[in-house]
């Protein structure tokens, strides 16, 4: 049982970069701006808020954060919140880290253990920084009352976040500090004549002379700011930081003990079941009651404008309840046609245009190049798809609101469901508490809401997990592409200009701190999605070169105001993309956009390299100018054995099994991660299918906090990417969703013939750290891609790499010149 | 509408519970939710994943949509019935060594199926082994660890 009792420190600031935004959400960076609904505006007035407070104490006044700023809004937020408990103020050491008597540390954070490590990689940095056993160390995650506000666990961002000379790792270094400053007194020594191990600090030379760290502060407080100077421990030090420690959460998973927030379970808890639409767009016209009257255990339906669910006592009979419940809904708003959806996608206005560099001569150099390549890429919408459906508990009673939730986004759910409830944000707390592994926006935030609401109508705890269905048919799907590329070679055979220009769609994404409507139960409670805001023509590209979501190739110099910010040498460079409306809900999904602009990326490169008969790796390193970049691909492919040559291979066969091999790379994010994969293949030429036989990646993401973590995520990227690549597509047909189970939706099982995974790890302690999390699935799609065509002599432009759709390609090569 | 309740027997982990429940309520939710264990879990609630699997009578059963009436006296185990976390079960034990998952949510499948396979099949084939976990999930995709932790646990049987 649990009980949301504990220490409660309420109202934080938000100390982010602002960077950090931009990484969100995907595309091109945008800046933050805070519209908000009529039902949003009405909320906050039933709640006794106006629009003003709500931003200042939610914390969307991110931009131009100050010192005087951030105390001003303290004070706002006193006056409003009534008696509340002592502010988390994200520049106190204390708000990070506390001591207690016995000498037993415990640090907060808002960077949330997804299943990605995240949480064993924080307790070997705040123990590394403190000189004391990981055992001795305990973390708490993402609790908006007691931990700061990190924003979204989200872009490969918490490495960054915490592990460089900020936030946590700031905290770590400024708590030792603090504690030799307190020994120096305690003891009579000079600082630089003590060493700290173990919790205790002795004088060099006298072992006798020590004080622990219990009896320096044990149980008080430290109250000083978080140093600006305070000095990491160099990685040549480190002790346990860098080592392969094991995920201290492993032995709990691995026996069935481990807490997932489906097994939350608080005094007098009911279950709810949501009663989602039959179609997209749909609207509800009447519900009736009688339908489910009587039914054992039924407790109430809930009906909130198109919002509709029930509450029982057991989970089973809330099922039976909503299967049972008459709901009449006016017809869908219809979708198009899924077979030509890309051309729809295409043709779609308005739309939103972005140049993310445009050197103005990019039609001028393609009329003078030797010859000009294109090709047109297609990628679906893909999901989520989380093992476990999302499950959340709430439990809302009359004006305070406490929200065990597994979302990446603990104070901006808190923000968002004050909205859907229509609460003060201090009388809102969430809990973070994991879920299955959610790749990105999954049910995660939009099943907090079902049970915030359910919770709200029935005064009591109410359990929500979602059905399968509902998960997968209305989660915010990673979203589909389409990418024309072109380049221009000269008579060298190199690229001349590159000309690349894409189409995606979108509707709502994170909530944030105030868009309920971005998730599907926000909507269905009357609240707006993110207005979708046309642009064209595009303008020009301002500010510095942002690759933040890869549109960009990594050949490309990307040159912006007058700086040079790519990893390319192509200096004729122009990259369009458009934004369309989305019929479905999008977010980000593992790598977004990143994803899908890399697959257009790197087997566009490799077809440019195949045309002029050079070999894909020489001709990668040719048109790279950054170091980082051209070694991991070097480390990828000497791991490999590579056979440097030109695809194809030059002993095509037409039938039988073909093998072949393939490469690809990328600059996550354009400065979060370096990497590059090496893919072999084995395709069966009678029926299309593609067996993977191995996988090679390089990574360079600075100074390695664990390596054993890094590769889990390195091996598990490039197979869940591989699963993507090869059989993961969203479908529907003029009303709805069909993808809605995993008949129809397909995720490699554990018992495909999996490949070796090698991992080549590079570790360098002398930059800054950057995420591993989304490298490796970024690059699979184009490496076994490149592998297919280096066997068969033949391009697949489409994802998923079907086997009707390889069997297609291989039939369309006779008479092809690409065919040797 | 009404709903006939029945006293359904059953041996979990070793301990015996009377439970008086609607007799099409699948395994699972009696499980979970009445008696809060937290080995098994709802994935997709088809049979599809395996995220909800138990051992019965040394079978690997999805217990999303096995109708508890049709279990009545049957002794289960479910993930927590294998070991602790002090003292693992040997293919637990298999798991941590090559720690092997991310987010944890598929283990219960994962386990308890191989568990079950290579219990019937010592001398199980890698091909085989793949086989018996065709149907069985795990999204964070930490396949190659799993498939290590299983033939561990199987060189160790043999």
């Amino acid at each position: 049982m649990r009980s949301p009792e504990g220490p409660v420190r309420s109202e934080t600031l938000i100390l982010r970069r602002a960077q950090d935004e931009r990484r969100v959400e995907g595309l091109a960076p945008r800046r933050r701006t805070v519209t908000m609904t009529p039902d949003a505006r009405a909320a906050l007035a039933r709640a006794g808020f106006s629009r003003r407070d709500f931003l200042k104490t939610s914390g969307a006044l991110i931009v131009g954060f100050s010192a005087a700023g951030a105390a001003q809004r303290i004070g706002l937020a006193q006056r409003g919140g009534g008696a509340r408990g002592p502010q988390v103020d994200a520049r106190q050491l204390d708000s990070w880290i506390a001591i207690a008597t016995d000498g037993s540390v415990t640090a907060y954070t808002g960077k949330c253990e997804l299943g990605q490590g995240i949480s064993t990689a924080q307790l070997q940095l705040v123990a590394e920084e403190l000189s004391v056993p990981i055992a001795r160390v305990k973390l708490i995650q993402c609790d908006t009352s007691i931990a700061p506000d990190q924003g979204t666990t989200s872009g490969s961002q918490s490495t960054p976040t915490n592990f460089n000379e900020r936030n946590l790792a700031q905290a770590g270094a400024t708590a030792r500090e603090a504690l030799v400053r307190l020994a120096s007194e305690r003891l009579g020594a000079p600082v630089n004549q003590l060493a700290a191990a173990d919790g205790v600090i002795t004088v060099k030379g006298d072992a006798s002379k020590r004080v622990s760290y219990g009896e320096l502060v044990g149980g008080k407080k430290f109250s000083i700011p978080l140093s600006t100077t305070a000095k990491r421990k160099p990685a040549s030090e480190w002790t346990v930081l860098g080592k392969p420690v094991g995920r201290v959460d492993m032995p709990a998973m691995a026996t069935g003990q481990f807490e997932f927030v489906h097994n939350v379970r608080v005094p007098g808890m009911l279950h709810g079941r949501v009663v989602r639409p039959p179609a997209v767009g749909a609207t509800l016209v009447s519900v009736d009651e009688s339908s489910v009257r009587g039914l054992p255990g039924l407790v109430k339906v809930v009906v909130k404008k198109n919002f509709v669910g029930v509450v029982a006592e057991k989970p089973w009979q809330a099922i039976q309840a909503a299967n049972r419940l008459k709901a009449t809904w006016t017809p869908g708003v219809g979708l198009p046609s899924h077979r030509d959806f890309y051309d729809y996608l295409r043709k779609q206005k308005p739309s939103r245009d972005t140049f993310v560099v445009s050197s103005k001569d990019v039609d001028e150099k393609l009329a003078q190049a030797k010859e000009v390549l294109k090709a047109t890429y297609l990628h679906p919408y893909q999901m989520h798809g989380s093992i476990g459906s999302s499950c959340a508990v709430a439990d809302v009673q009359g004006d305070k609101a406490t929200i065990w939730s597994p979302t990446q986004s603990a104070h901006p759910t808190r923000s968002g469901s004050a909205l859907l409830l229509g609460l003060p944000v201090e009388n809102v707390r969430v809990i973070f508490t994991r879920g299955s592994g959610c790749y990105g926006i999954n049910g995660a935030d939009t099943v907090s809401y079902d049970a915030a609401l359910l919770s709200q109508a029935v005064g009591k705890p109410v359990r929500v997990q979602l059905s399968r269905r509902d998960e997968m048919a209305w989660e915010n799907y990673g979203v589909a592409f389409v990418i024309d590329q072109r380049v221009g070679i000269d008579a060298n055979g190199t690229i001349v200009a590159w000309d690349y220009e894409g189409w995606s769609p979108t509707l709502g994404g994170r909530p944030g701190y105030d868009r309920p409507g971005n998730v599907i139960t926000g909507q269905l409670a009357g609240f707006e999605p993110a207005a979708f805001t046309p642009r064209t023509p595009a303008p020009d590209p301002g500010g510095a070169f942002d690759n933040g979501g890869n549109t960009a190739p990594s050949y490309v110099t990307g040159c912006v105001g007058g700086k040079c910010g790519g990893t390319g040498t192509v200096r004729s460079e122009r990259v369009l993309s458009h934004t369309v409306k989305s019929h479905f809900f999008t977010g980000p999904l593992r790598s977004p956009s990143r994803l899908q602009n890399t697959f257009a990326h790197e087997c566009f490169m490799d077809e440019v390299a195949s045309r002029v008969k050079v070999d894909p790796v020489e001709y990668r390193l040719r048109h790279l100018s950054d170091a980082r970049l051209s070694h991991v691909v070097r480390e990828a492919a000497k791991a490999a054995r590579w056979e440097a040559r030109p695809s194809p291979r030059p002993d095509v066969r037409r039938t039988g099994i073909a093998g072949g091999r393939g490469i690809s790379c990328v600059l996550y994010e354009g400065d979060n991660g370096y990497a590059a994969m090496v893919a072999e293949v084995d395709v069966d030429q009678a029926t299309g299918r593609v067996r993977v036989k191995r996988i090679v990646v390089a990574q360079d993401c600075g100074p390695i906090s664990n390596p054993d973590g890094m590769r889990n995520q390195l091996e598990g990227g490039a197979l869940q990417g591989m699963s993507r690549a090869l059989g993961e597509e969203v479908t529907w047909d003029d009303q709805k969703v069909t993808s809605i189970d995993w008949r129809t939706y397909h995720s490699l099982p554990l018992g495909f013939e999996v490949p070796a995974v090698e991992s080549v790890l590079v570790n360098r302690t002398d930059v800054e750290a950057t995420g591993s999390g989304e490298t490796s699935i970024t690059i699979v799609a184009a490496a076994i891609g490149n592998a297919i065509f280096d066997a068969t002599g033949a391009r697949i432009r489409q994802v998923p790499f079907t086997p009707e759709r390889v069997k297609a390609a291989l039939d369309a090569r006779i008479g092809s010149s690409a065919l040797l | 509408m009404a709903v006939t309740m029945a006293t359904i027997s059953l041996t979990v982990n070793g301990r015996s519970h009377a439970l008086n429940v609607d007799p099409d309520t699948p395994l699972l939710y009696v499980l979970s939710d009445d008696l809060e264990l937290r080995g098994p879990k709802f994935g997709c609630g088809l049979g599809q994943c395996g995220a909800c699997t138990v051992i019965v009578r040394g079978r690997a059963v999805r217990s999303c949509v096995t109708p508890v009436g049709t279990l009545n006296r049957a002794d289960i185990t479910t993930l927590e019935g294998l070991g602790t976390s002090e003292r693992p079960h040997p293919i637990q034990q298999a798991f941590i060594d090559e720690q092997a998952a991310q987010c944890g949510f598929c283990l219960s499948g994962v386990i308890l199926t191989a568990k079950a396979f290579l219990d019937q099949n010592p001398r199980a084939t890698d091909p085989q082994i793949q086989q018996a976990m065709s149907t069985v999930l795990c999204r964070c995709f930490a396949h190659t660890r799993m498939l290590r932790a299983i033939k561990r646990y199987a060189q160790e049987k043999a």
